[in-house]
């Protein structure tokens, strides 16, 4: 499995490597066909059709972040623009009569989202860094504030709906059940993943991380990283405005919000906690981010405060994301010397869940303290304006700090004696 | 360690809500509970959880419990979708919505689509705040109801009672650009050029929706234009702002509005001093002089701790439950048939009526002013002291307005 | 004419004036220390609601000094456990680090103050109008935030530029080693940076709580434009800043006051043409399209001068 961006061709060079790089994407689209099987409701389906949509999204952005070194804070502009672009080529197919069924509009997605990306890339990617973020603040703003001006073309606030099922027929399906419709993503997905792992792996996507890396020495190999950066920027906008089109097809409709800083934002959280190091870690972070954002909002109003500490926790104590975490062990595992490691850290498992349902106890304690239902946690039943309630919140956050702290700092002893064995055995830590 | 937080965080809650009876009617309340509109969402929601709780302690309808979920759908018109999808795997079908044109009109498309792909598991959407005309002109559906007036019949009573007001002549408009603010806007003109030609629109502007910090430039601007009246449909902090903006620049006209009622709006008006100057169009306020009502206010601000922002969603509730009496049955399809033409006496007195053609609740509108109270209206708004006096009193059919609606019916 | 030129003029300097004063913090925290806080605005609702709260305990005038340290504190405090360890990870890590505070900080808001708007007034001794020009009044409290916003202005430039502190401060951010060998605490320096960012933040919130509305979405609307004010007048650069809150400022002001479109200017399109993307262009006014003039000006600027209009640097 050598989908580490920044991998070493010793890796890839391994024996049976192939194969087993070949078992993990079967393996993938295996659990595709079969999840909706196991997961049958009509609210599953909805939810594995945005986390699809999700992770083709999140994975356009990281052609940006992780392999450009580009941070936008405008990246749902070509989202929402292949959102708006899917719609009216669904009507227009409709209103036309022309032969083109619905699993071919994500495809018109991608062309909307690229257009954009061709004409103002251009100047965008000029210059890295902080100006190129700034500047897609800028153009984010102003075309989500001009989706609402130019009525015509976006309708306004309630924005273009269209009918999936009006579209000709393919196969015999009508796209009209949230099944279909979560197989069409899933075809896609699919496809805009390999194609996306294949970029990494051209001239292109190196000379990508080079520009990221050292932009100057790029330039005294005779590579202008201003077109490189350019030619990243239209693939990431053709890579979104597909997951857009895809979007609009699972929505039925495309409106400004599609277009907003929202989605921006939502879409670098994803990336980031999932990892931009590793081509798998916006799967993961996309995954995660659309499980909490419509499983965590049902459960609790401050989901914001929770999106908030995580995402600091992220960025402060495992800055490479969670498959920057997961791909820490990987040297361990190769050596031989995890087993060192696990019993510091089941020892340090009790203190941190004691530290994490005290920190969400205090939390849910203000939230609900003027009202509202009490706080179950594990069956047990809080109310919020109980001295007991802050007491056991208190003694919680408090222990469970400080043991934690101690059964952290075990783990990094540990870690640190399984690292230099893994070390000494050859194995890169 | 990040991953078991998360899990508890997510489990944790889970573990607390009992399975519910089957035969509960379930209402999944679609709006935001987070976010800038949360304030906006969580009166709403507490409104519907004390009717159904006062329905439920009646006995419920036809014996049946009501359930409202609570779906926060952050006024995002996508994550509407979603969480009325939630609602329907939740065995829900009634869905109501309130706050946002755009997500009423993302959730009448919704339930259209899905009543037209799952026949037998229809799902009714009522309406009780999206005003936004086109929800019961072209893009109407069989399968939504809107109890409250929307814009054009706001701006048909407020038009109404300002032709018989001789001291208005000079009018600016001022509204936020978008679908609402326009038809505000369009109603205005067309209605106030037929009803009363002699009145001057001095000025008629569109700002951007909750973008601008600084009114001063348009307060200038209506100065300048020596108006008399100013008609605005802006809400929340639009609002809040023009009218500082406007007592800052020492501005004197009569306001007229849609939502200066709206959470915080009393407590700008008060700021501001502006006594019985800012006028408000509703369907029913808190001092209407009807016992009954002002009991349920009564009743409902000792509980709730808010004061009702909602008649229409008492109009609502209670008018579901007449329906699904007279349909005798709880199925969707049912009580939208029992629901069309039904004569309501609605919570402030008089009689309105749900129009077959559009399934528009039509009902009297009641200007309103902000200001000191009398002895007889006791109560205030946001703790000032101040609350809404009745002007006047517009009956449902002086509060009509036509409809394009085609309706499909299944 | 001259009384919509006069008025505008004024107006715009005015709000010109509290974009300054939002900023300052803001373009200190970067100038000093290369950070772009995206917690900035968040400071500044902290200030907002800080400052409601100690005037309802103790009066406005102790709040207006008592809320800033407050929330210095608070910024102290986010440098030395936060920044400073993500400081290795580079510019990015920081700057995602105050990302997840913005958000965090707003929910924290909304918990304890809730979602509504407070009644945060215009304490008593400023309100009444200062003068009158053309019958517009023009409120004492106005006045007072321009007069803060050029002092502030003003000591800054003085402190940056003509005392030691300023001096050291300046080196530390572009020899931190060589500072620090000279017996400075250069970390200490930095959280100081930090903390009178975050004071200067909740001091525009402390003051224009009361002008804007006190809400917890406060922060969130008035970020991005925090943002372009900064980076039009040069990322670092006070001066710049302090022009760029006076363009911005009038350029909206006079966008709204305009009032024109293309269809004001040479005629209504022919109607049978239809709705189309040459009509909505047609028809909006200048005063419709205000808000998004300045993301305008900042797209523009980056384009033809990515340093800002008085930056020395580009990131």
């Amino acid at each position: 499995m050598t989908t580490a961006a920044t991998s070493t061709s010793k890796m890839a060079a391994e024996p049976a490597g192939g194969l087993r790089f070949y078992g993990v994407w079967l393996l993938g689209i295996l659990v595709l066909i079969v999840l909706p099987m196991i997961f049958s409701s009509g609210g599953s389906l909805t939810s594995f059709s945005l986390i699809g949509i999700a992770i083709v999204f999140a994975l356009s952005y990281n052609i940006l972040l992780g392999q450009t070194g580009l941070l936008s804070f405008g990246h749902a502009v070509h989202y929402g623009l292949g959102g708006f672009a899917a719609c009216h080529m669904m009507n227009a197919v409709v209103s036309h009569g022309w032969p083109i069924p619905l699993p071919f509009i994500p495809l018109f997605g991608g062309l909307g989202g690229l257009a954009f990306a061709v004409i103002i890339g251009w100047v965008m990617t000029k210059r890295a860094g902080t100006v190129f973020a700034m500047i897609s603040l800028g153009i984010g703003e102003l075309v989500a504030s001009s989706s609402l001006i130019l009525r015509s073309v976006f309708g306004g606030e309630s924005g273009i709906t269209t009918d999936r099922t009006a579209l000709p027929k393919m196969l015999g399906w009508s796209f009209g059940p949230q099944l279909q419709v979560y197989y069409l993503i899933a075809f896609w997905l699919v496809l805009s993943a390999i194609a996306m792992y294949a970029l990494t792996r051209t001239p292109l996507g190196r000379i990508c991380n080079a520009v990221r890396d050292n932009p100057e020495r790029v330039q005294f190999i005779g590579y202008d990283p201003h077109v490189v950066r350019y030619i990243a920027f239209c693939f990431a906008g053709f890579f979104a405005g597909i997951a857009g089109g895809l979007a609009a097809i699972n929505f039925e409709i495309a409106n400004s919000a599609y277009l907003g800083a929202i989605q921006s934002g939502l879409v670098l959280f994803s990336t980031f906690i999932g990892g931009t190091a590793f081509f798998f870690g916006p799967i993961l972070g996309a995954i995660l981010v659309t499980y909490l954002q419509l499983g965590l909002t049902n459960l609790t109003t401050a989901w914001q405060l929770y999106f908030g500490i995580i995402f600091i926790g992220i960025v402060m104590y495992s800055p490479g994301g969670i498959a920057g975490l997961l791909m820490m062990h990987r040297p361990l595992i190769r050596a031989g010397t995890l087993w060192t490691v696990i019993p510091s850290y089941l020892v340090a498992v009790v203190p941190t869940v004691a530290l994490a349902c005290g920190v969400i106890l205090a939390i849910e304690t203000v939230a609900r303290f003027s009202g509202g239902d009490p706080i179950n946690l594990f069956g047990i039943a809080f109310i919020a304006t109980s001295p007991v309630t802050w007491l056991t919140a208190a003694i919680l956050v408090v222990g469970g700090f400080f043991v934690a702290r101690l059964a952290w700092r075990r783990i990094a002893e540990a870690w640190d004696k399984a690292a230099t064995v893994a070390r000494d055995r050859g194995y890169l830590a | 360690m990040r991953k078991l937080t998360l899990a508890i965080a997510v489990i944790a809650p889970m573990l607390g809500h009992a399975a519910s009876a089957e035969d509960t009617v379930k209402i999944g309340y679609i709006d935001p509970l987070s976010g800038g509109g949360a304030s906006v969402g969580e009166g709403g929601l507490k409104t519907f959880q004390y009717l159904a709780d006062e329905l439920n302690a009646k006995g419920g309808i036809l014996g049946h419990k009501i359930e409202i979920l609570p779906l926060d759908n952050k006024t995002n018109p996508q994550e509407s979708l979603v969480q009325a999808q939630k609602a329907i795997d939740a065995g829900a079908h009634y869905v109501t919505q309130g706050n946002g044109s755009s997500v009423g009109a993302a959730l009448e498309d919704f339930v259209t689509k899905h009543n037209t792909r799952n026949p037998g598991k229809e799902v009714l959407y009522f309406n009780y705040a999206a005003v936004d005309p086109s929800l019961t002109n072209e893009k109407c559906s069989f399968w939504h109801f809107r109890w409250d007036a929307s814009s054009d019949i706001k701006m048909e009573a407020l038009t109404n009672y300002m032709k018989d007001v001789p001291s208005i002549k000079k009018v600016y408009l001022i509204n936020q650009d978008y679908s609402f603010g326009q038809s505000v806007r369009s109603d205005a003109r067309k209605m106030l050029g037929a009803k009363r030609p002699d009145v001057q629109i001095v000025g008629d502007e569109l700002h951007p929706l909750l973008k601008v910090t600084d009114f001063s430039p348009y307060i200038a601007k209506i100065k300048a234009s020596g108006a008399d009246s100013v008609v605005t449909g802006n809400w929340g902090q639009d609002f809040a702002l023009l009218l500082k903006a406007a007592a800052d620049a020492g501005l004197k006209v009569n306001w007229y509005t849609y939502y200066a009622g709206g959470a915080g709006g009393p407590t700008a008006i008060k700021q501001t001093g502006l006594d019985h100057q800012v006028f408000q169009i509703s369907e029913g306020i808190p001092n209407s002089g009807n016992q009954a009502a002002m009991d349920f206010e009564k009743a409902f601000r000792a509980k709730v701790n808010l004061s009702l922002w909602y008649p229409r969603a008492v109009n609502e509730m209670h008018m579901f439950k007449a329906a699904a009496e007279k349909a005798n049955s709880i199925d969707p399809v049912k009580v939208a048939a029992a629901l069309e033409d039904m004569k309501f006496e609605v919570l402030d007195g008089g009689q309105g009526i749900m129009r077959k053609d559009d399934h528009q609740f039509f009902q009297p509108i009641y200007i309103s002013s902000f200001g000191k109270l009398a002895a007889n209206e006791p109560f205030d708004e946001e703790n000032t002291g101040w609350g809404w006096h009745i002007v006047s009193r517009v009956d449902t059919p002086q509060a009509m307005v036509s409809t394009t609606c085609k309706m499909t019916r299944p | 004419m001259l009384e919509l030129i006069v008025i505008s003029t004024l107006n715009g300097v005015l709000f010109g004036m509290l974009l300054f004063l939002l900023s300052s913090g803001l373009t200190v925290i970067f100038s000093m220390m290369g950070v772009l806080n995206f917690a900035h605005a968040s400071f500044y609702m902290l200030g907002a609601f800080f400052g409601f709260q100690l005037t309802k305990w103790i009066g406005f005038w102790p709040a207006l000094v008592l809320a800033p340290l407050l929330v210095g504190a608070i910024g102290m405090a986010v440098e030395r456990y936060g920044l400073r360890n993500t400081h290795k990870h580079g510019h990015v890590a920081e700057l995602l680090l105050t990302f997840g505070l913005a958000f965090a900080i707003e929910e924290i808001v909304s918990m304890i103050w809730g979602k509504s708007p407070l009644d945060y007034r215009v304490p008593a001794l400023l309100d009444f109008p200062a003068f009158t020009i053309f019958s517009t009044n023009y409120p004492a409290y106005k006045i007072f935030m321009l007069a803060v916003s050029v002092i502030i202005f003003v000591a800054l430039l003085i402190v940056l530029k003509r005392t030691r502190v300023g001096l050291i401060v300046q080196a530390a951010l572009t020899h931190p080693h060589m500072v620090g060998h000279l017996g400075h605490n250069v970390g200490r320096v930095f959280m100081a940076v930090f903390g009178v960012g975050s004071a200067l933040a909740a001091l525009a919130g402390v003051i224009a709580g009361p002008a804007l509305v006190t809400q917890s979405d406060m922060a969130a609307s008035l970020g991005p434009i925090l943002f372009v004010v900064i980076v039009f007048g040069g990322l670092g650069s006070l001066p710049g800043a302090f022009i760029a809150s006076l363009v911005i400022g009038l350029v909206q002001t006079f966008a709204v006051a305009l009032d024109g479109s293309l269809a004001s200017a040479f005629g209504p399109l022919d109607p049978s043409s239809g709705p189309s993307v040459l009509t909505d262009v047609w028809n909006v006014t200048i005063a419709q399209v205000a808000p998004i003039v300045p993301y305008v000006l900042l797209v523009l600027i980056l384009i033809v001068r990515p340093m800002g209009l008085m930056g020395t640097r580009e990131t």
